[in-house]
């Protein structure tokens, strides 16, 4: 085999290895990736139910309700709007009222959010970074009392 | 007194470092041996330095001096020694001076243990690594300084984030940065070879102990870390793609292909200019992980309070070595001459698919970290890249590979034989279907995709035996003959053998816990009970915790099998004092190679307790796999080909007697 004839082979080998890789790319990136949303957006443009989001915002004051087998409801606000969730599951040790939170799921048809995923923040002075973002869109920041906004009932 | 003598000891680093960058580069140059001489000393020197200022910081962290800011935010006078100690780097600027301390222990190692080793060569090696020291003792002084003293003087500490309060702390990162940092060796023998234009099969030979070395000790930090976020966070996950998991795993998959390139351009002297590329890839890896890991621009446990100066500087350090290294490399490689011929179908052509697809799978990784980074710095739209996407992307990506991972050692040098390497396979080919049907037959077709994973461990676990039984004639010659070959082989052949079995226990672990992974939840109160597969979980009752810095409750379960108590469990629910954080302990037992995991949620007023049991098949196997792999490259390392300062072998009538 030349010299010409090997770097043909293995350039067609990169390349078969590199057009594969980045279609399943391509393809995961339509498919396999979760939008950050707020619960404004949730309700200006209610998600399919087949989409995955990760909502981020306050946990609304007086809104944890516990049932039995695991099962959690709360709300999800921004301080403009209120996204009703439920998970099964256990919850991180700093989920509480009033505190940041993400959390990962899909919208179902009677605008419930069916979580699968609880993310809160790992230690005291931390808020995730979206949810600092989202309640600054929705002008609710408030970093010197930390307090959750009044929630808006729709 | 001690604080500010560990202060000036840094200085000092850093004053030595730019000597020791500039003065043997110049005499590289310059042919002058005496300034090249210089390396080893100021490399020995900032070693030396920089250990004596890491001494400073832990005396303080010991001694509980809250006149340092530093021990004022991470610790606490009654906090457990061992955890004083490893809160020394469960901060931002402990970690980089940590990071530091063993970028300047690998300088040292090169200048003390690699006495054949051109004097050329090794300047470059070690002025490339004190520029890189440089620019780290200059971020922490500027940046992130833990020596900077507090006035007033408060009375106690803020104590160190719950989460970390765990030997795996005093574990992960030492572990972890010795990989991370030991890339920086290859990457600096790289940037020497492509100043002095010239690379051969020895600079291979000088390269892969200390990338051997790095892989190894890369391996078993990230499955500490897996290890670690399993046990401690409660979720029962093992690896979840956190952004930070995979700034640790890209350079682990781009060390993993150089380990191969490199026997190739030691065998072979072929694939040189792509060895170097991996090299510098490498280590450009590892900066890009302490990137986002120290930045802030990613949340997680790992990012300390964030500094938005601190990202930018280590943006800027990031920058000028992988720009300053790819411009070499542009500009020089097309200088080096060209490798040896071989066919598709060899040995060499095995490592090429093994590099080509460790790299594509490396840059899908890179493509679902970076992605979200980048769209929301150009678009300003947040989205989570998470265990879907790489599911699709990696996953296929090493099917291929895994399946083609035993053929490798079977194939010749230069042209080899696919058929009869095949035909050596069969046994393992064998063993692999027997699996799959035997599967199907009890399981039936719902368990395919699981039982397609456990066959092609099998086939990795049976492949990797088979070419040591091979290459001993076992079954073909007597059995004191097959012992006598067997010791005569060289170390690196039982290495690679030993590594490619790790992968498939690995990945045996990985199917296991996956497909076959229980959950059960439930609120129970004492006296009552649970069932998850073949376990009954009975709640006895709480008992009081109390320790120096957190109380809190642990719940007593009793395990029964077949009404036969098998073990049992106390999982806990700790509050932290001083930062008023509550933790929850989750409590293992292990059965064979699987475990049951149970983690508690709430307990409420009338005892009533959410209760969370995983049961995870097969699940040890994933961290027992990796022990494996590093025991393999440590036997490798052991080959006394590749042992430093040794001597090439001569050829001997005798084999070599195993030590």
């Amino acid at each position: 085999m030349t010299r010409k004839q090997r770097r043909l082979t293995l350039i067609g080998l990169a390349g078969i290895v590199l057009a594969s890789a980045l279609g399943l790319v391509l393809y995961a990136l339509s498919d396999g990736i979760t939008f950050f949303t707020s619960p404004s957006d949730v309700l200006a443009t209610p998600p399919s139910p087949e989409q995955r989001i990760r909502l981020g915002g306050l946990v609304e004051q007086g809104s944890i309700v516990k049932e039995t087998g695991g099962i959690v409801r709360f709300a999800v606000t921004d301080g403009k709007a209120t996204v009703p969730a439920r998970y099964v599951g256990i919850l991180p040790d700093l989920f509480r009222e009033g505190q940041g939170v993400v959390a990962e799921g899909k919208v179902d048809a009677n605008g419930l959010f069916e979580a699968d995923t609880v993310l809160a923040k790992h230690d005291e002075t931390y808020m995730p970074k979206e949810v600092v973002e989202a309640l600054k869109k929705s002008g609710e920041w408030r970093p010197e009392d930390g307090a959750a906004p009044e929630a808006v009932t729709q | 007194m001690i604080v500010e003598l560990g202060h000036y000891a840094l200085v000092l680093a850093l004053a030595l470092a730019l000597a020791g960058g500039t003065l043997p580069l110049w005499g590289a140059l310059r042919n002058d041996t005496r300034l090249m001489a210089v390396a080893s000393t100021t490399a020995v020197a900032q070693f030396i330095l920089v250990a004596l200022s890491f001494a400073a910081l832990t005396y303080a962290y010991v001694v509980s001096d809250f006149s340092v800011l530093n021990v004022v935010q991470n610790s606490h006078s009654l906090k457990p020694m061992i955890y004083k100690i490893s809160g020394v780097w469960g901060n931002h600027e402990g970690s980089m001076l940590l990071w530091v301390l063993i970028l300047v222990l690998f300088g040292a190692l090169v200048a003390l243990f690699s006495a054949n080793l051109p004097l050329r060569l090794k300047a470059l090696v070690l002025s490339v690594q004190a520029w890189i020291g440089a620019a780290f003792l200059i971020f922490i002084l500027i940046s992130s300084n833990p020596f900077l003293r507090l006035h007033p003087v408060p009375f106690e500490g803020r104590d160190l984030n719950p989460l970390l309060q765990d030997v795996g702390l005093a574990i992960h990162p030492p572990l972890l940065y010795l990989g991370y940092v030991g890339c920086s060796i290859s990457f600096a023998f790289a940037i020497a070879a492509l100043i002095d234009g010239r690379i051969d099969a020895a600079w291979a030979r000088w390269v892969r102990p200390w990338t051997l070395a790095a892989w190894g000790f890369l391996t078993l930090g990230i499955a500490m870390g897996s290890y670690w976020a399993y046990y401690e966070l409660g979720w029962g996950g093992w690896w979840f793609w956190d952004p930070v998991e995979n700034a640790s795993f890209m350079p682990w998959l781009s060390a993993t292909a150089l380990l191969h390139s490199a026997i190739v351009m030691e065998k072979r002297e072929a694939l040189k200019i792509w060895t170097i590329l991996l090299a510098i890839l490498t280590f450009s890896l590892s900066l890009l992980g302490t990137f986002l890991v120290r930045s802030g621009v990613l949340t997680s446990v790992h990012a300390f309070a964030t500094d938005p100066t601190r990202g930018i500087f280590i943006l800027i350090i990031l920058c000028i070595f992988i720009g300053g290294a790819f411009s070499l490399f542009a500009a020089r490689a097309g200088t080096l001459s060209q490798g040896g011929l071989f066919a598709p179908i060899s040995r060499e052509g095995a490592l090429v698919l093994n590099n080509l697809l460790l790299t594509a799978a490396c840059a899908t990784v890179l493509v679902g970290t970076l992605y979200p980074l980048a769209l929301e710095a150009l678009t300003g739209e947040k989205i989570s890249v998470g265990a879907p996407f790489f599911d699709m992307t990696f996953g296929p990506m090493m099917v291929p590979l895994l399946i083609a991972v035993p053929f490798g050692p079977f194939l010749a040098w230069k042209r080899g034989d696919i058929v009869a390497a095949g035909q050596r396979l069969l046994f393992a080919f064998g063993a692999a279907m027997a699996v799959m049907i035997l599967g199907l037959a009890l399981m039936g077709t719902p368990a395919a995709l699981a039982l397609f994973g456990v066959a092609l461990s099998v086939w990795l676990m049976v492949g990797s035996i088979s070419e040591i039984a091979f290459r001993v004639k076992l079954g073909r010659a007597s059995l004191a003959e097959s012992w006598r070959r067997g010791a005569g082989l060289p170390r690196s052949a039982w290495g690679t053998a030993v590594a490619h079995f790790g992968v498939g226990v690995t990945v045996l672990g990985v199917v296991g816990a996956t497909a076959w992974n229980s959950e059960e939840i439930a609120t129970l109160k004492p006296g009552e009970a649970m069932s998850i597969g073949a376990y009954s979980v009975t709640m006895d009752g709480f008992v009081p915790l109390s320790a120096s810095n957190y109380t809190g409750t642990a719940v007593r379960f009793t395990v029964r099998e077949g009404g036969n108590v098998v073990a049992t469990m106390e999982p806990e629910k700790r509050l932290y004092t001083v930062p008023n954080t509550p933790t929850t302990e989750a409590a293992i037992k292990t059965f064979g190679f699987s475990q049951l995991y149970v983690s508690l949620g709430d307990i409420g007023t009338d005892g009533a307790t959410v209760v969370r049991i995983y049961w995870k098949t097969l699940v040890t196997l994933i961290w027992i796999g990796a022990l494996i792999m590093t025991a393999g490259g440590a036997l490798s390392l052991s080959d006394r080909r590749l042992r430093v300062g040794a001597p090439k072998p001569a050829r001997r009538a005798v084999p070599v007697p195993a030590e």
